[in-house]
């Protein structure tokens, strides 16, 4: 993570360029700190549970039913919002949106500010979004707000989101959300 | 022609066993060959379950690219073509690539000045193809001599390049490129150089394993952009609006991209770390004050040049860089302690890699770099023209 946000109005410095890259297999990224897989989710479910208008973003990877494993995703993910007490904005596809983007109802890749300026997010959780889309965005949001961003990624994870979770598939969703049952739970909410 | 469809979870459609990357370069047995760089090259890419290749004739690469076309023949490339001239070429495997296939091509030259607009949209639509790149030079008039120049011009389009010193680096290396650029966080186009000619060319004694092995299939579901389909046209990103109006949100769109590919490249130096046993090699003399910095032949002459100044009693080390993008900078600072004179000979005029040396060490290394020895055009580099820069420097108004 580069800078947390603000940083202006520049994308740069991005994360990798200040030598964070994405965590290896099995660990997580906090800030600019390699941990563990569990500490990591616990802090994310902290910063969702207590953050102003924390926000999930689903993409298309698991706003469509591909196959079995983005089903149970998606039923997963709302489960997750529902334990997070967040909202859930879609980011449905990457393709231009005319005349303009409804910031209310929807995330545009590469107008990510936009919406979370118009919701006033303070922490939102990319998910399901295709890597380097989700990466423009993250960097354009770690830029130009306050907004505490967190990527939950099937792959190899974000640098430029400020916690990223790796090769999070529909069993690592489901240790998630106990985590996070249980930090609400701690947090008497 | 050979189809997705013939593969088992097992078997490629050629019938070969579909291994890891880790198994096929550092696991399974190998037996002594003796080839050139263009037959080694295809041994590579008859281990690497290629989808398609896309072809174009120009020296010295001409060669490489007809033996791809062998391997279509025999079944071991799904689609194989020629394209209308360099940057028909490189669009079309732009095309294969976006579409989701494993993708080669090879160049050369002028070829590769041809085709330059692809290089930066490959690397801006992330699509993992690899080029080969067996470096001649670019000059009027014309040249078709040994010259790495045109390696200068592919610096900042956002691939990747490794740059391999031989026939058993070619053979290797290619086979890594595929596996380090498909990876999802890096997923960038790779350029593996060679020098033409004095790696294309010429013949050496190379381990290979078996060919009843091959890597597993390409995935574009881990892309990081979605692959073209009907409902995902190629120009369909290139039609956000962001492209098309000029207002601040576009600005930092592009900027972001840029960034992203850039970030992308830098992403694969773990997985570059591993492949390649490190992105430079070191070997000479550990506590020498003199350290050589070349890539590909230059470091083979640069070792020839350390062995004669051995038996002169001067200790000199040479620093060989197998990755020019992502740059080595740690490993250079590293293998760089304790020396006070860096030459980087190099074949071309313009001395681009002693550019790239002087970039990364500017206030982090105190040593002087002489950029040279630099031989061009087609000149070879004997290990005298090493050894009389390097007594020149430390003999200095003595002469050689």
């Amino acid at each position: 993570m580069a800078n947390q946000g603000p940083a202006y109005y520049s994308p740069y410095p991005t994360a990798v360029y200040e030598g964070v890259i994405t965590p290896p297999e099995g660990k997580a990224l906090l800030l600019t700190k390699v941990v563990d897989e569990e500490i990591a989710m616990r802090e994310i479910a902290k910063v969702m549970l207590t953050s102003e208008n924390a926000t999930i973003f689903p993409g298309p990877q698991v706003l469509y039913g591909y196959n079995e494993e983005s089903k149970k995703k998606a039923k997963l993910i709302k489960e997750m919002s529902e334990v997070l007490n967040a909202k859930m904005i879609p980011m449905y596809d990457y393709r231009p949106k005319y005349p303009k983007i409804d910031a209310e109802v929807e995330i545009n890749p590469n107008h990510p500010n936009l919406t979370i300026w118009h919701n006033e997010i303070k922490a939102a959780i990319f998910i399901g979004v295709h890597c380097h889309y989700a990466n423009v965005a993250l960097k354009i949001v770690r830029a130009e707000t306050d907004c505490y961003t967190i990527a939950i990624c099937g792959l190899s994870g974000h640098e430029d989101a400020m916690a990223t979770l790796r090769d999070m598939h529909s069993h690592e969703l489901e240790k998630f959300i106990k985590i996070a049952r249980e930090v609400k739970s701690e947090l008497k909410l | 022609m050979s189809k997705r469809s013939d593969m088992t979870e097992t078997k490629n459609w050629s019938g070969q066993t579909l291994v890891t990357a880790d198994h096929m370069l550092f696991e399974a047995p190998r037996s002594k060959h003796f080839m050139t760089g263009s037959e080694v090259l295809k041994e590579a890419v008859k281990r690497c379950t290629v989808d398609a290749s896309v072809s174009y004739p120009i020296t010295p690469q001409s060669e490489a690219a007809h033996l791809i076309g062998e391997l279509w023949a025999e079944g071991y490339v799904g689609v194989y073509f020629r394209g209308e001239n360099e940057f028909g070429v490189m669009s079309e495997v732009a095309g294969c690539a976006m579409a989701g296939a494993r993708t080669i091509t090879t160049t050369s030259g002028p070829g590769t000045l041809r085709a330059m607009e692809n290089f930066a949209q490959w690397s801006g639509t992330r699509i993992p193809c690899q080029l080969i790149l067996m470096a001649r030079g670019i000059n009027s008039p014309l040249t078709i001599q040994p010259d790495n120049l045109e390696v200068s011009y592919m610096l900042e389009t956002g691939c990747q390049i490794w740059y391999a010193e031989n026939v058993q680096e070619l053979f290797d290396m290619s086979i890594a490129a595929f596996v380090v650029a498909e990876k999802p966080d890096v997923h960038v186009p790779i350029i593996t150089v060679v020098d033409g000619f004095f790696v294309s060319h010429t013949r050496e004694s190379v381990m290979l394993p078996e060919d009843d092995i091959a890597l597993f299939p390409y995935d574009p579901n881990r892309a990081p952009l979605p692959a073209i389909d009907s409902e995902t046209p190629p120009g369909r990103f290139l039609r956000d609006p962001f492209v098309m109006k000029s207002n601040y949100i576009s600005y930092a769109t592009h900027a972001s991209w840029q960034w992203e590919i850039r970030s992308a490249v830098e992403r694969s130096v773990p997985y570059a770390r591993h492949y390649l046993k490190g992105l430079v090699h070191v070997t000479g003399d550990a506590d020498a004050e003199i350290a050589f910095v070349a890539c590909g032949t230059a470091s083979y002459q640069a070792k020839e040049a350390h062995r004669e100044l051995t038996k002169l009693g001067i200790k000199t080390k040479v620093i060989k860089l197998r990755t020019i993008r992502p740059f080595p900078e740690a490993e250079l600072l590293e293998a760089l302690k304790g020396v006070k004179t860096i030459f980087v000979p190099e074949f071309n005029v313009v001395g681009w890699l002693e550019k790239e040396v002087k970039k990364c060490l500017y206030g982090k290394c105190d040593a002087n770099v002489v950029g040279g020895p630099r031989v061009a055009g087609g000149m070879s580099m004997p290990a005298e023209a090493i050894l009389r820069e390097v007594m020149e420097k430390i003999n200095s108004g003595k002469g050689a």
